[in-house]
């Protein structure tokens, strides 16, 4: 990468804010505000009533505590529960009806929403707020019969897909920001893939908080039907605040018999300033379930920004020979903390998990690995490998790794293995008497050391990848 | 080329090199022979920028003050230090290593990046010389090669970057004889008028295969004996003993 190049990107470039004019929820959390938000996606009865089940349940459910990283206490009727521009408050028919000032934000954010003008074979949908703004390429999906929409239009359109598997994977009580998220959640990607179909291209939403004191509760549902593949990705930045902006995402995947879902996550979220002012708090839960036999979900996710990540991408392998793999990079720098990892549950026969963990941390950064391995009684011949790998840069940042390991069939096998180490003066040396200056020689090695997870990502992520990889890190060094 | 003068080096205020005196030209090779802990390992590691030593006195290269640039300044100058002991970086394959490198000198230099091809067809040619096989270069840097493979790695990458000055820091311990002589063609085969060539030995059988021009005795941080190609031969013979 060109050093200029990283000039232009060294202090966070997607740190600027779009003047649009927004339509607000009340602020505060009620019963209020989510009337206000069903209604104005003219969502039917049952829908408003689900939201409201899981606000009823939420006011029993305690915001949990136990993770790593502490934050002060989130004044939930303090923010705005639903903002979106207001020249999308009529969905736009076409890419022309789109605010020019939006599509111009997602130029600068290297998303082309222009079709004419796309990356070469991926689906974008635009979510800025709490709105879905733009899904490109509708129509040649539409003919292979995938489903590729904001969550909005799929509450109406395909409301019977939505009631089947919306809550099925996360339940409405499920824990306290997953709850808030089923009362709250305002829009986000759905996609169905019918029996036997493989996903032409890659399916992408890129997520994007604009307005401030506000929170983003995006909602994903993929549905991989039998027999059909789909790999999926999604992209997060934030303007730079310097109030922390809550983001609890909830996103489920379902994958039928023999089916497979590729999910990849590139977060970049603003991650707050060197002082560790401002910054997203990221509390997301993903989940899946390999419900068919010979089904296999794959999570990828590289993690770079917020200023607290707090996640867990999770597989339940309840089909037999199902396989569920877990592939992260968590980079944490200045006074960024993480706290993240993965569930894999065996229940079905034969089923298989992988998980692969490369945590980076420089500056004051905390870095924590958190991870439960459970085989269940019936789950008979399964297996689990893990690999937790930890990298600090320079005294005063911090890596930690919890698994949690538990076998209750003498069948099978769990394998956890975990290194850390810190990133080795000689090996700079040796780069540096090759020609490479100190950030170039950084990058190569913290590019080495993530290669296992960046080789699981679609080849034009990957790429994006290895830069990000490189500015998060950049004068952590030296 | 290289002028040294006086050079003093201390590392946790430990003496190491004592007023050392060394004048390289270009088409030269010089070798630098002596005991364990006479001060080998550091000139090198001085002369390459190694961060951790305190100098004193002048190194000059081409006319410029060598202590006011940085490691990778020096390398992208044309210094070059084949390692004692090679690095591994895990996840690194050699090949990417090998054009990272070539294109941060060839950047400094305001040259051309090379395109993957053009590179490949370099490293093709070179590796082709030095009879290595080219799955080897697919590998991961270093990691899990032997001795012997890394040594010749090293004197690879030598050729691809063509440096001015090649400073080999006991290039030639651990190698077997057919490795040995891989290396010592390496280095004969690039030799030329124009670049230098620093090499420390603990042995004189390298210097079986490359003829130096000079050879220097170091002991407690200095020059204490300077002779042609039989000095080497005489070491053998007598030891150290007769020199410190």
């Amino acid at each position: 990468m060109k050093t200029e190049d990283l000039k232009n990107i060294k202090d966070y470039k997607y740190g600027f804010t779009t003047d649009v004019e927004n339509i607000r929820s009340p602020k505060g959390l009620s019963e209020e505000t989510i009337r206000f938000i069903s209604n104005i996606k003219k969502e039917p009865s049952w829908m408003l009533d689900w939201r409201l089940k899981a606000f009823n349940r939420l006011k029993v459910l305690k915001e949990p505590d136990w993770q790593k990283p502490k934050y002060p206490k989130i004044n939930y009727q303090d923010l705005y529960y639903y903002s979106a521009p207001k020249s999308a408050s009529a969905k736009p028919k076409s890419l022309d009806e789109i605010d020019p000032k939006i599509l111009e934000t997602y130029k600068k954010l290297g998303i082309p929403l222009d079709e004419q003008k796309r990356l070469n074979g991926i689906a974008v949908d635009a979510v800025f707020d709490s709105v879905s703004v733009a899904t490109t390429f509708k129509d040649e999906l539409t003919k292979k019969g995938i489903i590729f929409c904001s969550i909005s239009e799929a509450i109406q359109k395909y409301p019977d897909l939505v009631k089947k598997y919306l809550g099925s994977v996360i339940p409405l009580s499920d824990h306290y920001f997953a709850t808030l998220n089923s009362a709250v959640f305002t829009d986000g990607s759905f996609v169905y893939i019918p029996p036997n179909t493989r996903c032409p291209m890659e399916l992408s939403t890129y997520f994007r908080i604009n307005a401030s004191e506000t929170g983003q509760f995006e909602r994903t549902l993929i549905i991989a039907d039998k027999g059909s593949y789909v790999s999926y990705l999604e992209g997060c930045t934030a303007p730079m605040r310097d109030e922390n902006q809550l983001h609890a995402a909830n996103v489920e995947l379902v994958a039928l018999d023999d089916a497979e879902i590729k999910y990849s996550t590139v977060q970049n979220w603003y991650p707050g300033d060197e002082n560790g002012v401002g910054g997203i708090y990221n509390f997301v839960t993903k989940r899946g379930a390999c419900r068919g036999k010979n089904s296999k979900i794959s999570w990828t996710q590289v993690e770079t920004g917020s200023a607290i990540t707090w996640k867990y991408p999770s597989c339940i392998l309840q089909g037999d020979n199902s396989v569920g793999e877990f592939y992260s990079i968590a980079i944490t720098n200045n006074h960024q903390k993480a706290d993240t990892g993965t569930k894999m549950i065996h229940l079905g026969k034969n089923t298989k998990s992988k998980i692969i963990s490369k945590g980076i941390s420089a500056g004051k950064a905390d870095n924590m690995y958190r991870g439960l391995v459970e085989i269940k009684n019936k789950a008979s011949n399964s297996r689990n490998y893990t690999q937790c790998d930890s990298l600090l840069m320079g005294n005063k940042c911090g890596a930690h790794t919890i698994p949690y390991i538990k076998n209750n069939n003498s069948t099978s096998t769990i394998e956890h293995e975990a290194t850390t180490t810190k990133i080795n003066e000689e090996q700079l040396y040796y780069c540096n008497q090759r020609g490479l200056d100190q950030e170039e020689a950084v990058s190569l090695i913290v590019n080495g050391f993530c290669k296992e997870v960046l080789q699981q990502l679609p080849m034009e992520f990957a790429v994006e990848a290895q830069k990000l990889v490189a500015i998060s890190l950049e004068g952590s060094v030296g | 080329m290289l002028n040294i003068k006086n050079l003093e080096a201390k590392v946790d205020n430990k003496h190491i090199l004592n007023g050392l005196n060394l004048d390289i030209k270009p088409g030269e090779v010089h070798a630098i022979m002596g005991p364990n802990g006479s001060g080998k390992s550091t000139l090198a590691n001085v002369l390459s920028g190694k961060n951790g030593y305190e100098t004193k006195g002048e190194i000059k290269y081409d006319g410029q003050n060598l202590s006011e640039l940085s490691t990778e300044e020096r390398a992208q100058k044309g210094i070059f230090l084949a390692f004692q002991y090679p690095l591994e970086i895990p996840g690194v394959n050699t090949n990417v290593f090998l054009r990272t490198s070539l294109n941060s000198l060839r950047k400094a230099r305001g040259e051309k990046e090379l395109d993957t091809l053009s590179f490949l067809k370099i490293v093709k040619e070179k590796s082709s010389e030095l009879g290595i096989d080219e799955k080897f270069l697919s590998r991961q840097l270093n990691v899990g090669f032997s001795g012997g493979e890394k040594k010749k790695n090293e004197i690879l990458q030598m050729k691809i970057l063509q440096p001015k000055l090649s400073i080999l820091d006991e290039t030639d311990s651990g190698l077997d004889i057919d490795a040995l002589r891989i290396v010592a063609d390496g280095v004969n085969s690039y030799k030329n008028k124009e670049n230098a060539f620093l090499i420390i030995t603990h042995y004189q059988r390298l210097l079986d295969y490359i003829k130096p021009d000079f050879i220097h005795v170091l002991s407690k941080g200095k020059i204490v004996k300077t002779g042609n190609a039989n000095l080497g031969v005489e070491l053998e013979k007598t030891g150290y003993a007769n020199f410190i």
